[in-house]
């Protein structure tokens, strides 16, 4: 092609103009390639490459790894049926012959025996965890909109402070939390028990990282139609954020109900199930069935939230409308 | 002249003075205007100070001294702390080495397995994906069934794995797992893996839920072919924050491997093969009262975490921009 410096315009005017002709044609097969394929591919799926095939493949693969991830919970299930002469049988089996109530029937009994009525324990665990959840997860819900979303000096180092308590795992902090709360007047009361839970940097970093995702356009649309940051975070970004703060929610709950009070509360009325589990299975081998009888009760209310906060996750169509 | 540079220099300094109070009038200003980010936010952050930023703070020196938790105040010894954990104390040479290898594992693997799984189990039709997301996290509720891996791997022949391998006359005799010195850091890994795919697993899970239908429709538009390119070109991208959530989760609980070791194989186990840095610090904190030491300990891990998420933060940020 000769250099653009030596032709006359009405030269250069005709190559720009093939140049252009051919750029629109080359666009217009691609479209026209494309609507094609989009009709092929109408009323069937709209996703690349999903085919049953791939489905039942993918299907057969989690059902073997997942039956390794389940075999142990299965055994604990078994272990806690079986009535004790066929725990001590050889070869061990996967299954119970003459499945019995009597191991969790012991379990209730020993727990009643004790110096507290079950029931006191019982109401302590789920007093902890529903007021260690709900408010977790509120405040965890409007720190994280304000950390991730609005600027403001200090905003940096707040969120710097919380990966790095995130990481910082050390034997003497507890020491150090325990020394806390003493100074508060805290030691031996609900508020031991509840109040460090509240705390968890883990919920917190989630619902950052997930806030962090919604598009900042949102945000400054309900600013400029007049709503406040409450309204904001309420009426916006968490309807949006649902996955994560269910996710949350799981999490601080399981935490919460598996939470021993450790050091901090010595009194008998204050304990909750899993400390009372733990006395009881502290008998050893001999209370094999009760111990797997007790890991499979408390397994339960866990499991029914996590079933509960699953399928209420929709398959949220987050953003929609609104693109950044 | 000398009077002039010294005139100078002060009419400086009184800049940079008013500059700095400028600054710190533009700070309060902006403070007062986004006066309500501080209310929402406080609710939380009072809990958070109070039990986990003061004691970490409060944690940090006792590093530095000699502590026994029952001589107050503790006694400043300086770096020899550090010196004894490097130079004199092989134990602790040795946790380095098991910590990397249970890291290695449980780090990247678990990270990648729970990656893969997550992705898989999203394919699916929703009733098995709340079906299979059930069966991966439930490891994570069961909380401490390790009686369980006890049993699978009890030495005698009651043990469920022994008891498998006889029967098909793979071994003649009882193994001991879990005493055997060349069977209890697999046995104990496997372990591991099998309970630290639970947070990361959730959190991605969560992610792909949340990822816009809409952009795989455009992707088909733009001429994606397979799913492949569409997880290298749609689904990560719009997945960084969980991807990091899952790696610091990933990194807290591999280097912080400890319980598991301790509740299968005992304490100390044989020949200290699965005796990590954490069981180490466990040891000299709850066991021998040298706090100092073991915050020391805690100290160097938390340096290494902290190096290591630096790492994967860069990688990360590189990659989804």
């Amino acid at each position: 092609m000769a250099k653009k410096k030596d032709l006359k315009p009405s030269e250069i005017a005709a190559q720009l103009e093939a140049e252009n002709a051919a750029a629109l044609e080359a666009l217009r097969k691609r479209r026209e390639k494309e609507h094609r394929k989009m009709e092929k591919s109408k009323g069937t799926n709209k996703r690349v490459g999903k085919s049953w095939k791939n489905d039942i493949g993918i299907f057969l693969l989690l059902t073997f790894l997942g039956l390794f991830m389940i075999a142990p919970i299965y055994i604990a299930i078994v272990t806690s049926i079986k009535p004790v002469q066929e725990i001590f049988i050889m070869p061990p089996r996967l299954y119970a012959m003459d499945p019995t109530g009597d191991n969790f029937k012991d379990l209730f009994v020993v727990a009643n025996n004790s110096w507290v009525p079950f029931s006191r324990n019982v109401f302590n665990s789920i007093f902890v965890t529903v007021t260690a959840t709900v408010l977790h997860v509120v405040f965890a819900c409007m720190a994280s909109f304000i950390l991730a979303k609005c600027r403001f000096p200090g905003v940096k180092l707040i969120n710097k402070i919380v990966v790095i308590a995130l990481l910082f795992n050390s034997t003497v902090t507890y020491i150090m939390q325990y020394i806390v709360m003493a100074n508060l007047g805290m030691i031996n009361t609900y508020s031991a028990l509840i109040l460090p839970l509240i705390a968890s940097s883990m919920g917190l970093y989630l619902m950052i990282q997930s806030v962090g995702q919604i598009p900042d356009a949102m945000i400054e649309a309900a600013k400029v139609d007049g709503a406040g940051l409450m309204r904001i975070c309420w009426g916006i970004v968490m309807p949006n954020s649902k996955p994560a703060i269910m996710t949350i929610i799981i999490f601080q709950f399981q935490a919460a109900w598996n939470s021993t009070g450790g050091n901090l509360v010595y009194d008998e009325a204050l304990k909750t199930i899993p400390t009372v589990v733990q006395q009881i299975a502290a008998a050893g081998i001999a209370r094999q069935g009760a111990i797997a009888a007790s890991a499979v009760v408390l397994m339960v209310p866990p499991l029914a939230i996590f079933i509960a906060a699953q399928s209420n996750v929709m398959e949220t169509m987050a953003h929609a409308g609104m693109k950044d | 002249m000398a009077e002039q540079i010294q005139k100078k220099e002060i009419l400086l300094r009184e800049e940079q003075k008013h500059t700095f109070k400028e600054n710190f009038h533009y700070t309060l200003h902006e403070m007062k205007r986004n006066s309500m980010c501080y209310v929402m936010l406080a609710p939380f952050m009072i809990f958070f100070l109070l039990f986990t930023v003061i004691p970490v703070i409060m944690a940090l020196p006792i590093g530095f001294t000699d502590f026994d938790m029952a001589h107050f105040p503790p006694k400043f010894i300086g770096f020899d702390n550090f010196y004894a954990m490097f130079i004199e104390d092989d134990v602790f040479i040795g946790s380095i080495r098991t910590t990397l290898i249970f890291a290695i594992f449980t780090g990247p693997l678990s990270y990648a397995l729970s990656f893969l799984l997550a992705w898989l189990i999203n394919e699916l039709h929703p009733v098995l994906k709340t079906v299979f997301t059930l069966i991966f996290y439930a490891p994570s509720m069961a909380g401490n069934i390790y009686f369980v891996w006890q049993l699978i791997f009890s030495g005698d022949s009651y043990g469920y794995l022994n008891a498998a391998l006889s029967t098909l006359g793979i071994t003649t005799g009882a193994v001991q797992w879990l005493t055997d010195a060349n069977y209890v850091l697999p046995c104990v890994i496997v372990v591991q893996l099998w309970v630290s795919m639970g947070a990361g697993f959730l959190a991605l899970r969560a992610g792909f839920q949340g990822i816009d239908k809409s952009m795989y429709e455009a992707g088909a538009i733009e001429g994606i072919k397979n799913r492949t390119q569409e997880l290298i070109f749609i689904t990560i991208p719009s997945m960084g924050p969980q991807l990091m959530f899952a790696a610091v989760m990933q990194i807290v609980s591999s280097f912080t491997v400890d319980i598991v070791g301790r509740s299968l194989a005992g304490f100390p186990s044989t020949d200290y093969k699965v005796h990590t840095i954490m069981t180490h610090a466990f040891d000299y904190g709850w066991v021998r009262y040298e706090m100092g030491y073991a915050s020391a300990i805690c100290f160097v891990l938390f340096i290494a975490m902290l190096v290591c998420n630096k790492l994967i933060s860069k990688i990360l940020g590189k990659y989804m921009n």
